[in-house]
């Protein structure tokens, strides 16, 4: 019985690191821009599929990695000049919109640039799984649930310690007056969506060998890990950590206990009840309108 | 201002198309054979209509290239349909007034065939469908033919081997798309057949990233000897992970869907002793030199694998393969280009080798297979071996 509940314990940590890991992306662009990045499962998968065809030109894994993280930070910095900059004064919906478009835009492009097959990668330090109280959990869930509280911690620094992070938050409580105190405000939107690409490709590179890549798996791991951003409270790399934790681990015990037929049922019904009751998420900030 | 123009240019648009079809028309009319096809090249079945297109386009060349059929010249007319059943109804109704075609093959997925079979009853054209459903052949429509094997007898397949080893209760953990869906009630229906009993069933999303919850609840329910994945994708290689995770000691079956050599490279280690129902094609260089399709699987998977990289030869093209053949032998039997007498004479095939089996159709069988055309398969050594 504890073994069983373990088990699915396990199984909704593994998933819950991975939506976790995605919701951190939203959870950056969204603190300097309030803009919610639908393209962030792209990058994600950008991660993924970039690591593996550069390994499979004949690039050694860990440089294969990097470089892939480095095209999708391009292609954040791209989206970021290209369609967000050029719709200045445009409102917060409008550039979700734009989002969605290049997210479908990014899709279509991995579709000819790579191809419509899945690939996997070796995991990190092997498939040998590690046994806890008769259940199991595979290293590489560790390493993402390792890598993901690390980068929690970098942010919370950047953010709290740092004046280029402050200067991101800063930017996005006020735009103009952080223009006002010397702000460059251009930069700081750049390098917050070059940031969370860089963020989403990690997450890509990490759970490929656990779930495997193709060009559209950002759709899916977009939407769960925006589910994470909005149950943590939208901005807070805490709150998407354990939105994600709570998503997967409601997920598996439902799966196990209830129906796997019904799994994502209830845990959408989850996160609608909580934002039912707390609207700005579990660790958001409250919002106050000026009237 | 805007939507002035944009109607403006789709009218100019539309003249200059309309224009060309008439042009092109009345040249073509006489020497030769339009064959028009509608395949999910894009979208989420991209990887059935893909390798089928390129099939096609492959084979019509070579065909043209050593003098055609009955003297004339063939022409593929292709619309991409991206999987959509209703795109698939304006493209086919296209295809046959607008583009006036002799005959029809396509539809990569089920549901754009059954969706515009209807219409191809009323136009009185042979079609040749590269889908799996049971249910375009079943009950038979007089125009109507398909080329893969169907999910039940996949099912059939995999529970005579289960009875052979003597493996009758089992669990099932299926993907909720459309092919684990089908193929999941249909083993269902079989089962009780072969003497099977279903202990557990379960299902997972098609794009879940974690399935030991549901295998965790299959390794506790008590008595299962042997566990059936219908799915396809990565579902099933995640499976097959997390199977060898949890160390159940029983063994696993796959589907036909995962039948290509991405999934031993996406399970990897896990994927050992695993037993999956399959097309010739897959196993072409193990198959024993007396075996009848020896010959057409390997000329396919040598010149297919030659153009596009021996990775990209699937059982999918195959079924194109298989429909482009199938008819052009029709058309050289009817000895005529009369779509009736083509019809007749399609459904007269008897004992075609194909990629996908020995098809003989008859009035009652549009499909023309048997479970013949399945081959158990093992998983070792990261390869396919064929087990008895």
């Amino acid at each position: 019985m504890l073994g069983e509940f373990l088990q699915y314990l396990f199984s909704g940590l593994t998933s819950g690191a991975i939506y976790a890991l995605v919701g951190l992306g939203f959870a950056l662009i969204y603190n300097a821009s309030h803009v919610i990045n639908f393209a962030q499962g792209e990058f994600v998968m950008l991660g993924g599929m970039g690591t593996v065809f550069i390994a499979a030109a004949g690039v050694p894994l860990p440089l294969a990695g990097l470089l892939a993280v480095l095209l999708a930070t391009v292609v954040g910095f791209a989206l970021e000049k290209l369609a967000v900059e050029q719709t200045r004064n445009a409102s917060v919906v409008t550039l979700i919109i734009i989002t969605i478009g290049a997210s479908i835009f990014v899709r279509g492009g991995a579709q000819v640039a790579f191809d419509k097959q899945f690939h996997t990668l070796p995991s990190f330090s092997g498939d040998t799984p590690i046994n806890i109280l008769g259940a199991t959990i595979t290293p590489q869930s560790l390493w993402v649930l390792g890598i993901t509280v690390v980068i929690v911690l970098l942010l919370q620094y950047f953010f709290t310690r740092t004046l280029l992070g402050k200067a991101i938050l800063a930017t996005s409580h006020n735009p103009m007056a952080a223009r006002l105190v010397g702000i460059n405000v251009n930069a700081i939107l750049l390098m917050s969506f070059g940031l969370s690409a860089a963020l989403g490709a990690v997450a890509g590179i990490l759970i490929t060998p656990i779930t495997s890549t193709n060009y559209e798996v950002g759709i899916m791991l977009g939407l769960k890990g925006f589910c994470a951003a909005i149950l943590g409270g939208l901005g807070s790399g805490f709150g998407a950590i354990a939105g994600g934790v709570i998503l997967g681990v409601a997920e598996a015990l439902g799966a196990g206990y209830i129906s796997s037929e019904y799994k994502d049922v209830i845990a959408f019904v989850i996160i609608l009840a909580a934002l039912f009751f707390m609207p700005s998420g579990l660790f958001g900030k409250r919002g106050t309108d000026r009237v | 201002m805007t939507s002035v123009i944009s109607r403006r240019t789709l009218l100019a648009a539309a003249a200059a198309f309309g224009m060309l079809s008439v042009s092109v028309a009345p040249a073509s009319a006489a020497d030769t054979i339009k064959v028009g096809t509608f395949l999910a090249v894009t979208g989420p079945a991209s990887f059935l209509g893909d390798p089928e297109l390129k099939t096609l386009q492959m084979y019509v060349d070579k065909i043209n290239d050593s003098g055609g059929v009955l003297g004339k010249k063939l022409e593929l007319v292709h619309y991409d349909t991206a999987a959509d059943p209703n795109k698939a109804v304006t493209f086919v109704k296209r295809l046959l007034d607008q583009d006036e075609v002799d005959v029809l093959l396509g539809g990569s997925a089920s549901g754009e065939t059954l969706a515009v079979m209807p219409m191809v009853e009323k136009a009185e054209i042979p079609y040749i469908s590269f889908a799996g459903a049971r249910k375009i052949v079943d009950p038979v429509q007089k125009w109507t033919f398909k080329t893969p094997h169907t999910d039940t007898m996949a099912c059939q397949k995999i529970f005579e081997d289960m009875k052979k080893r003597g493996l009758t209760k089992i669990g099932m953990i299926s993907g909720t798309d459309g092919f684990g869906a089908s193929m999941q009630a249909e083993c269902k229906a079989e089962a009780g057949k072969y003497g099977v009993n279903i202990l557990v069933d379960e299902t997972y999303g098609p794009k879940d990233t974690d399935m030991t919850a549901q295998l965790t609840k299959i390794k506790a329910t008590a008595g299962v000897q042997a566990v059936l994945n219908p799915g396809f994708g990565q579902g099933p290689a995640i499976v097959t992970k997390n199977f060898k995770q949890l160390g159940l000691n029983v063994p696993l079956y796959q589907s036909h869907g995962v039948a290509s050599k991405k999934f031993i490279e996406l399970a990897g280690d896990a994927a050992e002793g695993v037993r999956l129902p399959a097309a010739a094609l897959l196993v072409a260089d193990k198959l024993p030199d007396s075996d009848p399709q020896k010959k057409v699987v390997t000329a396919y998977t040598a010149e297919f694998g030659a153009k596009y990289g021996a990775e990209a030869v699937s059982t999918f093209g195959g079924h194109a393969y298989d429909g482009l053949m199938l008819i052009v032998d029709a058309y050289k039997r009817a000895g005529s280009t009369d779509k009736a007498k083509v019809r007749d004479a399609l459904e007269a095939t008897k004992g075609y080798v194909g990629t996908g089996g020995v098809v003989t159709f008859s009035a009652t069988d549009h499909m023309g297979l048997d479970l013949s055309a399945f081959r158990m398969l093992e998983i070792r050594h990261g390869d396919w071996t064929l087990v008895n």
